[in-house]
């Protein structure tokens, strides 16, 4: 069975990999960068089993490694090499090349489909906790195959265009794991408790559009300070959603919760926090202003946001 | 109350403001955090090792990168390029406004990962919008290069971002009928999800009307510096297909 576990040793060894490469070009600090980030992903089905019997040394160390790789980041030395551009194609390209490219995403939904079907006696291929992942492991497995037998390159190029990339990310690569990290901090230590009293201490909570509007821009705002609409949500609906607006004003809970994670989402367009959307494609598109995907998306978050209150104002308290 | 963990918070908005490393910033905000509520050092190493390995999922985009970067060595986003040019019809807006209208729906029905920055926006579709741009005004500068491909970064978000909440087992709406369930207010995912509808088409009309904006924009700057230009068409084409393949 393709289980999640071996999804991971099969992304450490890509890392590893990608270290070892790094070495040789003698680009140390991405060598230790990539080893350090290899081994969490070969250790991390070891880490939870042990915290789950009781034993926190694994983790302790993880977090050790978080700290170095955050250091590591922090010293500046991740810095590309001249190869970060892929030189113009030796021939002409033909349009073979789309088949493996269109073959991840067409892969991962036909093995999903398939997933029922895929099994001999008992054992089904994919796990079928995390099947959606399982099967975005084997497409890329085979759309590699298949991207080596339609360029006739060698198995070595593999490593070497994925080093090439991976190195182009560099930390950004990280940052969606650390922001997530982050957001579990913050709710493991009541910054959101603290942030909800806050907000709950200051509207005039007799107001119906107040509590509204506190609770709309609460929710972008929160959002844009963790980078994700899903630990803002609990925390301002907690605070504010559910003893003013429901309980209080009599809005209805469906319209208030969808609609409420809905400004959220604005707020994701608005946050470099977010990074896996908008940090992570700045440095795979190679742009030079930071910003510059917020930037494209500003004002349709704007709009967007208002046209979403007038929605919420409209249908909450019918 | 202890207040003080919200210093994290500060912790993260100075550093963003003060343009230091984002990962560097974040991990020390964890910390300061951490310390400040009141954990043992034990105690913090465990929660950052617990949630970074809970998390560990979001590193798995990395596998698709040596299949796109042998792509790539190959001249797949010359291929997208030289594809965009070959059909008339397709204008930018068209482009980008059939790519938002295909991923939202995709998101609808749960396929989250059939597209990505990854995947589908850096090999695809960045560059077949920038060929698409270049039909309009062949010789657009390298800033507004930049702006076309963020703006293919930000289509592609926010058609993913406003289709998931329609489908019904995505975590969003998952999410919310669990936090009611929890407060005793049982709640039916399909009548959260029906509610994400309305918004969902307002993301779709109003990214559209700004595409739409973007193209006309290209074809005004290029009616600006037309005029008073004297230089031969046929370098200015020269120039476009350089720049194009050295800075993909």
């Amino acid at each position: 069975m393709m289980r999640l576990e071996y999804v991971f040793w099969i992304c450490g060894a890509l890392l590893l990999a990608c270290a070892v490469r790094d070495l040789r070009v003698q680009r140390y600090a991405f060598a230790a960068f990539w080893t350090i980030l290899s081994l969490i992903l070969f250790g991390g089905d070891y880490v939870q089993s042990a915290l789950a019997a009781g034993n926190a040394l694994p983790a302790q160390i993880t977090g050790a490694g978080v700290i170095v790789l955050a250091l590591i980041a922090g010293s500046g030395k991740l810095r590309r090499g001249e190869d970060a551009h892929a030189p113009p194609p030796d021939r002409a390209p033909g349009d073979m090349l789309f088949v493996p490219a269109l073959l991840i995403p067409l892969g991962t939904v036909a093995l999903i489909l398939l997933h029922p079907y895929l099994q001999w006696g008992g054992v089904s291929l994919l796990d079928s906790k995390q099947s959606t992942l399982a099967a975005l492991c084997l497409a890329c497995v085979f759309a590699a195959i298949a991207a080596l037998a339609v360029t006739r390159a060698r198995a070595a190029a593999l490593i070497a265009e994925g080093s090439r990339l991976l190195d182009t990310l560099s930390w950004a690569a990280l940052l969606p794991i650390l922001l997530a990290m982050l957001g579990a901090i913050f709710a493991a230590t009541g910054v959101g408790d603290a942030v909800a009293h806050v907000v709950a201490a200051v509207i005039p909570t007799d107001s119906r559009l107040a509590c509204l509007v506190a609770y709309a821009l609460g929710m972008v705002v929160f959002t844009i300070i963790m980078g994700n609409a899903f630990a803002a949500f609990p925390v301002l609906t907690a605070g504010v959603g559910l003893p003013l607006l429901v309980l209080q004003h009599h809005a209805n809970p469906a319209v208030l919760g969808a609609l409420g994670m809905l400004s959220g989402y604005c707020g994701t367009l608005l946050t470099p926090m977010a990074a896996n959307y908008n940090v992570v494609p700045v440095a795979l598109l190679e742009l030079r202003d930071p910003y510059a995907v917020i930037r494209a998306q500003w004002p349709t978050a704007l709009v967007l946001f208002c046209a979403n209150f007038i929605l919420l104002e409209a249908f909450a308290f019918r | 109350m202890n207040y003080w963990p919200l210093l994290g918070i500060a912790v993260v908005v100075l550093g963003f403001a003060l343009r230091l490393n984002p990962a560097l910033t974040v991990v020390v905000a964890g910390i300061v955090s951490g310390l400040l509520s009141g954990l043992s050092v034990p105690d913090l190493l465990t929660l950052l090792g617990k949630s970074f390995v809970a998390n560990r999922t979001l590193l798995l985009f990395v596998l698709t990168l040596p299949t796109i970067g042998l792509l790539e060595r190959a001249g797949l986003r010359e291929r997208a390029h030289a594809l965009i040019l070959r059909f008339r019809q397709l204008t930018f807006a068209r482009l980008l406004i059939a790519y938002l209208a295909l991923r939202q729906l995709l998101s609808m029905l749960g396929l989250l990962d059939l597209a990505g920055h990854a995947q589908t926006v850096r090999p695809l579709l960045a560059p077949m919008a920038e060929a698409a741009a270049e039909k309009i005004d062949p010789r657009i500068d390298d800033d507004e290069r930049e702006r076309i491909r963020a703006l293919a970064a930000g289509t592609d978000n926010i058609g993913r971002f406003f289709g998931e909440d329609v489908f019904i087992a995505f975590g969003a709406v998952l999410l919310i009928q669990g936090f009611f369930a929890e407060h005793g207010i049982a709640l039916d995912p399909r009548s959260i999800a029906i509610w994400a509808l309305p918004t969902a088409i307002a993301a779709f009309m109003i990214h559209a009307v700004r595409l739409s904006l973007y193209q006309r924009r290209i074809a005004r700057l290029r009616g600006e510096r037309g005029t008073g230009n004297g230089e031969p068409k046929k370098q200015n084409a020269g120039d476009a297909n350089t720049s194009n393949g050295a800075s993909p």
